[in-house]
């Protein structure tokens, strides 16, 4: 598995975005896409723990649970990194940066719970990646959750006032829209990268 | 309240898709074969029941400021259950389901009904209500899958139920059209049981 990690975060955001193709994170990204400021605060704080928590259950992973043969455990470990982790993350932005902590720091508590989070982190065991490769990956999902949850905001504050069909406010449409965009972004899979 | 009302309110009217929208994440990446479906369904219908369990079991004794981790925990041991059971029975539907069965933990619909059932109601009526809200799930996943598989494939269950002249749609095998079939389906039933001609704009 010798991918050049650029290939690997470009893939992340466009061919296998993590949302559109895999369908984690949903239900934040759903609730929280009426707004564009808000979910540029979510997507901005997803990207941020994406990177370090699949670097970190990567270091984890391979030099705690698999030498001590523990790795039946994995769940339980990564999403208590995650959740210790965004706590952490909580408190120093809250003491170092009062400014970010008022753009990001309302929406760490929802992270924990977004299943894209502990889903980069089981991919990323299954399919072999090296650290630099896992944390490539990790920032290409954070990048591309955040190009997807962006681009829903936008569509959905056009829609606010128009006309809808009985019984297809919120989530139907929301669906159907990323449905749509769901098919544009596989046009992106005949893309040749040149390495 | 009485127990099937429970049920029925679990499976049904409160239905965690298309009442409460949680738990998408799965519902949209495993129903491309039914048998997967059913899996999944059987899977989160244990952890669900169970949990909600346990959760209402210990309500008394947890601390309000820290009882999210500990239902993580608990729920998350009952995941390594099947998680385990499934690689060692079924390795090939784990392999199938991939990172999915891990991602149970992080099921909305689980950690949903812990907080809005089990915290507050005693242990045999929390077991009923995780019991209904993972049958009302499986229903819905299963009811995806079906029209996904059947035009995809052509077949239900593996079974081939459209003979030869049926082309298949591959499009219903990828991503976008589980995003079309669950949106239309909130869609169909907000519009019949949710709400009323008068309500329209």
């Amino acid at each position: 598995m010798d991918i050049n990690p650029l290939v690997i975060l470009l893939a992340a955001i466009f061919t296998n975005n993590i949302l559109l193709v895999y369908f984690l994170g949903m239900c934040s990204y759903l609730s929280v896409s009426r707004e564009i400021t808000s979910s540029i605060g979510l997507g901005m704080a997803v990207f941020f723990v994406l990177t370090f928590t699949s670097g970190i259950n990567y270091l984890i992973y391979h030099y705690i649970l698999i030498p001590l043969d523990l790795v039946y455990l994995q769940y339980i470990i990564f999403i208590i990194v995650i959740a210790a982790f965004v706590q952490l993350t909580e408190i120093v932005i809250e003491r170092f940066s009062p400014v970010l902590y008022y753009t990001l720091g309302i929406f760490l508590p929802l992270i924990t719970v977004n299943c894209a989070i502990l889903g980069v982190s089981l991919f990323m065991v299954i399919r072999q990646y090296s650290f630099i490769q896992s944390v490539a990956y990790g920032a290409g999902s954070g990048l591309g959750w955040l190009v997807a949850i962006l681009a829903l905001a936008g569509i959905r504050s056009r829609l606010k006032d128009k006309y809808l069909p009985r019984g297809m406010n919120n989530a139907a449409i929301s669906l159907i829209i990323t449905g749509i965009m769901a098919l544009a972004f596989i046009g992106f899979s005949g893309v040749a990268i040149i390495q | 309240m009485k127990k099937n009302e429970i049920f029925i309110n679990g499976a049904f009217s409160d239905n965690p898709i298309w009442k409460q929208v949680l738990g998408i994440c799965s519902a949209l990446a495993v129903t491309n074969l039914m048998i997967n479906s059913l899996v999944m369904g059987l899977g989160v219908i244990f952890t669900l029941a169970l949990s909600s369990f346990t959760i209402s079991l210990i309500r008394d004794y947890t601390p309000r400021r820290v009882r999210m981790m500990v239902q993580t925990l608990i729920i998350a041991s009952y995941v390594i259950i099947v998680d385990i059971f499934l690689k060692a029975i079924y390795p090939d539907m784990s392999r199938a389901l991939g990172p999915y069965v891990g991602l149970i933990i992080t099921n909305c619909i689980i950690m949903g009904r812990a907080e809005a059932f089990a915290q507050k109601n005693n242990p045999f009526n929390s077991l009923i209500d995780g019991v209904a809200a993972g049958i009302g799930y499986t229903i819905v996943l299963l009811l995806i899958a079906m029209i996904r598989e059947l035009m995809g494939f052509g077949s239900l269950f593996g079974f081939t139920i459209l003979g030869d002249w049926w082309i298949s749609w591959s499009i219903m095998v990828m991503a976008p059209s589980a995003f079309f079939v669950l949106g239309l389906l909130i869609w169909f039933i907000n519009y019949r049981y949710y709400t009323k001609p008068s309500e329209e704009k």
